[in-house]
C-alpha cells in the first residue's frame, strides 16, 4: 500500500519492506576510537577469503614474504589475490580450521611474523590519467573485496561490461545489531572513504553518488557530510548523504538502492542492469588505499563485541586469530559460551577461537546466555504469516518452509527460494520460534548438490556415449581395413601361384618400392633446406655429394674384391 | 444411402491419409520414456544392475525386462523416483545387486602402476588417462565412482576413496533439535541467533 501511495505522490520510498528492529547493541563498541592490534607472531591466510575460485599460492614453505607480497594470484574471471599481511617467513601451507559454518579445515597459508612489519615498495597509480580497463586490470593484484560481508571479489563489480551505471549507492547502512566497524570508519576516515567514492565513480562513469546511512548514526552521517562538502566530486557530480530510517535490512544491497534510488532490482537481474552498483564503504576506502598508496587489501576494521571487557574496534591483519583480538579486547567475560562471526541475525559460530580473522569478518561476537538466551523450543507453525509481513523479499517463508521441511525441494524453488537472502526477519518474528532460516539454507544447499550431482550425471553420460561411439568406430574402421586386406589378397592371389623363388623377388620388390614411395613422401612433405641457397653453397653440395658417392663406390668395390677372394 | 456410404468412405479414406502421412512425418525416434528413465539413473554406468550401463538398464525397464530397484547408486530416492515414474509401486533396493555407498572416486597408486591400460579400457567414461607403459592417473572430476577399473587391475594398485567433506561441498544440515531439560529462564529476544 506505501509504494502505490508513494508511486503516485512520485516519493521514494521511506523504510523498507517489511524488516525487523532488533535491539542495536551498538554503542558498546562505539566508546573507543579504532585501535591498532598488535602483530601477532603467526598468522593463519586461509586461500577460501571471498565468493569465487580460489587463488593459486605462490610461495612455498621457507620462503621469506614482504607486507603486501603477492602470496596467492587470482586464478579464474572470479576470484581475490591475497597478500601477506605483515613481513616474516612461510611456516606452512596446509589445512587449517577456516571461520567457516561448516567447522572444517581448508586450505591456508601460515606465515610466522618477524615483526619488522617492512613493505613491499609500494607503487602508486595515477588513475586519474589511466584507461579503466588498465586500473581494473590492476585491481585484480588488489586483494580488495567486498567488505560489508559478502566478500564478493570488487574489480568484478567495477566491471561494468555493456550496462551503463548512472548512480553509485554507498553502502553504509550497516544495518546488523552490535556491528559497528563502518560507523567507526566513517567517523574517523570519511575523507579516505569519499577518495574511494571518487575512483569508484571514475571507473564506472556514474552520474551520481548516494551515500546511505541509518539514522542510528549520527556522527558518522555529519562526518560523511562534512567530508562531501570537501571532496572534490561534489563539484562534478550529484553527491549525496541519504539518512534513512534504521529498520533491519535495510543495508542489503538491493534494499538500500530500492531506499535510495526508488528503483527495485528485479530478482533475475543484477543491480548494474538498472544502471546502479553499490559498494560498501570500507571496500571503498580499501580501493583508495590500493590506488592512491600501493598497498594491496592486508587489514580491515573488526568489531570485537559482546560479552567482552573492552569491546571496541580493531584494525586488524587478516590471518590474525580470533584470540589475540579477544585478548586485545580485555579478554572474554564469565559465562561466555560461543563466539560469532557476523551480526546475530546473519552470523554463524565459530568452531573455535582458533581461526583467523578473514576479509569477511565484519564482526566478532562473544556470546553469552545472558545475551542471547537460548531459543525455546519450536512451536508448530499456526500459520500466522508474520513472517510474510517481515519478510524483505516479498516471499512466502511460511509455504518455503513447509517444503524446505518435508524436502519438497522441486516446490520450495518454485516459491523463490533462491530470492531468499537468508536475512533471519522471518525466524526473528516467528512467535513459534520456528529457525525457519536453518530450514531454508538446508533446502538451498540440498539443491545445489542436487544440480551438482545432475551435472556430473550428464557430463558421465556424455562421456559415455562418446565412448560407445569412439568404440563402434574404430571397430567399422577396422572391418573396413580387413575387407580392403582381403580384397587386395584376392587380386593377388593368381600371382602367387608360381615358384617360392619368384614370390620371394616379388616380395622384395614391394618393400623396396614401398621404402622408395616412403622415401618420396618424406622428401616432398619435408622441403630440405637446400634449395633456397646460393648457388655457390648448391655447387659445393653437389661437390660432396659427388665425393660421397664416389667414396660409397670405393667401399662397394672394395667389399666385392673380398668376395672374390 | 449411398451418399451415406460415400460421405463415410471418403471420410475414412481422408482420415487415413492424414494419419498414415503424420505417422510418417512425426516419428519418434527411440522410446522417449527411455530417455526420462535415463534421466534419473546416475549415469556411475557401473553395470551394478546387471546391464552394460545405464542406457541398456534405462531400456530394459522400458520394456518391462528389468526391476526398477537394481540401481546402488541411486539409492532409494533414485528407486522412488523411478516407481514414480513407472506408475508402480515403490520397492526398498534389492541387495542382489549390491548396497549404496557414500561416493568415491578412482585413485591410482602411481609407484605401483605399470602401464598396461587395462583400466583405460574398462573406464567407461574415459576418466583414466595414460599410455603403454606409461604411468596412468585418474582425472578426478570425471570419475563417477563405478570401480569397473578395480577388476582388470593386475597389480591391484587401484583404490576407491571416498570423497571427503570440505568447506566446498559441506551442506547445512537438517534443522534438528537435541532434547533438553526445561529450564525457565526468561526469554525477551526469542528468534536472536534463529
Amino acid at each position: 500500500m506505501n509504494a502505490i501511495l508513494n508511486f503516485f505522490k512520485g516519493r521514494l520510498p521511506t523504510t523498507v519492506d517489511g524488516g525487523v528492529h532488533p535491539p542495536e547493541h551498538k554503542l558498546e563498541s562505539t566508546q573507543r576510537p579504532i585501535a591498532q592490534l598488535p602483530i601477532p607472531k603467526r598468522l593463519v591466510l586461509p586461500l577460501r577469503q571471498h565468493v569465487g575460485s580460489l587463488p593459486k599460492v605462490l610461495v612455498a614453505v621457507g620462503d621469506r614474504v614482504l607486507k603486501g607480497q603477492l602470496i596467492a594470484e587470482a586464478e579464474g574471471n572470479i576470484s581475490a589475490a591475497i597478500h601477506a599481511p605483515t613481513s616474516g617467513v612461510v611456516a606452512a601451507i596446509q589445512d587449517a580450521l577456516i571461520p567457516h559454518p561448516s567447522g572444517l579445515p581448508d586450505h591456508c597459508v601460515v606465515i610466522d611474523a618477524d615483526g619488522k612489519d617492512e613493505w613491499i615498495p609500494r607503487v602508486k597509480v595515477d588513475w586519474r590519467n589511466q584507461d579503466s580497463a588498465t586500473l581494473l586490470n590492476s585491481l585484480r593484484h588488489s586483494g580488495v573485496v567486498g567488505f560489508g560481508g559478502a566478500a564478493f571479489p570488487t574489480q568484478v563489480k567495477l566491471r561494468t561490461g555493456k550496462s551503463h551505471v548512472k548512480t553509485l549507492v554507498v553502502n553504509a547502512a550497516e544495518c546488523e545489531p552490535y556491528i559497528t566497524c563502518d560507523d567507526m570508519l566513517m567517523r574517523e576516515r570519511a575523507d579516505e572513504i569519499l577518495m574511494g567514492v571518487e575512483i569508484a565513480q571514475y571507473l564506472l562513469g556514474a552520474e551520481e553518488c548516494l551515500i546511505g546511512v541509518e539514522d542510528n548514526k549520527p556522527e558518522a552521517a555529519e562526518a560523511m557530510r562534512q567530508a562531501c562538502a570537501r571532496s572534490p566530486l561534489a563539484q562534478k557530480v550529484r553527491l549525496e548523504v541519504i539518512v534513512v530510517p534504521t529498520q533491519y535490512p535495510s543495508g542489503d544491497a538491493r534494499q538500500l538502492i530500492r531506499l535510495l534510488t526508488g528503483i527495485e532490482v528485479p530478482s533475475d537481474k543484477r543491480s548494474t542492469d538498472v544502471g546502479v552498483q553499490c559498494f560498501n564503504v570500507a571496500t571503498l576506502l580499501a580501493v583508495h588505499r590500493y590506488f592512491d598508496f600501493g598497498e594491496p587489501a592486508v587489514s580491515r576494521v573488526v568489531t570485537m563485541t559482546g560479552n567482552v571487557a573492552q569491546p571496541a574496534n580493531y584494525d586488524v591483519l587478516f590471518g590474525t586469530l580470533v584470540n589475540d583480538l579477544l585478548k586485545a579486547a580485555g579478554g572474554q567475560l564469565a559465562g561466555t559460551d560461543d563466539y560469532i562471526m557476523g551480526g546475530p541475525m546473519m552470523g554463524f559460530s565459530l568452531p573455535s577461537v582458533e581461526v583467523p580473522i578473514t576479509k569477511a569478518a565484519n564482526c566478532i561476537i562473544a556470546s553469552a546466555p545472558n545475551l542471547f538466551p537460548p531459543a525455546p523450543p519450536a512451536m508448530p507453525c499456526i500459520r500466522c504469516v508474520r513472517c510474510a509481513e517481515v519478510c524483505p523479499v516479498h516471499l512466502q517463508p511460511q509455504e518455503l518452509y513447509w517444503f524446505a521441511k518435508s524436502s519438497n525441494l522441486e516446490k520450495a524453488r518454485e516459491y523463490k527460494l533462491f530470492d531468499c537472502i537468508e536475512c533471519g526477519c522471518c525466524s526473528y518474528a516467528c512467535p513459534s520460534n520456528i529457525p525457519l532460516v536453518q530450514y531454508y539454507r538446508y533446502a538451498k544447499s540440498e539443491i545445489i548438490a542436487q544440480d551438482r550431482a545432475k551435472e556430473s550425471a550428464d557430463l558421465a553420460r556424455e562421456r559415455n556415449e562418446f565412448r560407445l561411439m569412439r568404440i563402434e568406430r574404430e571397430k567399422q574402421e577396422r572391418a573396413q581395413k580387413h575387407a580392403q586386406k582381403a580384397l587386395g589378397a584376392a587380386t593377388e592371389q593368381p600371382k602367387a601361384v608360381t615358384t617360392d623363388d619368384a614370390a620371394a623377388d616379388a616380395k622384395k620388390a614391394a618393400i623396396a618400392a614401398a621404402i622408395e614411395r616412403a622415401k618420396a613422401q618424406k622428401a616432398a612433405a619435408a622441403p630440405q633446406n637446400t634449395e633456397n641457397v646460393a648457388p655457390a653453397v648448391k655447387a659445393e653440395i653437389a661437390e660432396i655429394d659427388a665425393r660421397r658417392e664416389s667414396a660409397k663406390q670405393a667401399v662397394a668395390d672394395a667389399a666385392s674384391n673380398q668376395d672374390e677372394k | 444411402m449411398l451418399a451415406a456410404v460415400y460421405v463415410m468412405i471418403g471420410l475414412a479414406v481422408a482420415l487415413g491419409a492424414l494419419l498414415g502421412f503424420s505417422a510418417l512425418k512425426f516419428k519418434v525416434e527411440g522410446d522417449p520414456l527411455v530417455a526420462r528413465i535415463d534421466a534419473i539413473l546416475p549415469q556411475t554406468q557401473c553395470g551394478q544392475c546387471g546391464y552394460p550401463g545405464c542406457k541398456p538398464y534405462a531400456t530394459a525397464i522400458a520394456a518391462g525386462e528389468a526391476d526398477i530397484n537394481q540401481c546402488p547408486p541411486g539409492g532409494d530416492a533414485g528407486a522412488r523416483a523411478l516407481a514414480d515414474l513407472m506408475g508402480v509401486e515403490y520397492k526398498p533396493l534389492n541387495a542382489e545387486h549390491g548396497l549404496p555407498k557414500p561416493k568415491s572416486v578412482a585413485v591410482i597408486d602411481e609407484n605401483t602402476c605399470i602401464g598396461c591400460t587395462l583400466c583405460i579400457q574398462a573406464c567407461p567414461v574415459d576418466a583414466i588417462l595414460g599410455a603403454a607403459k606409461h604411468m596412468h592417473t585418474v582425472i578426478a572430476s570425471e570419475c563417477t565412482g563405478c570401480e569397473l577399473c578395480l577388476a582388470p587391475c593386475p597389480v591391484d594398485c587401484i583404490t576407491m576413496e571416498p570423497i571427503a567433506e570440505s568447506p566446498d561441498n559441506w551442506k547445512w544440515r537438517y534443522p534438528v533439535f537435541e532434547i533438553k531439560p526445561v529450564s525457565h529462564a526468561g526469554s525477551v529476544q526469542t528468534g536472536m541467533r534463529h
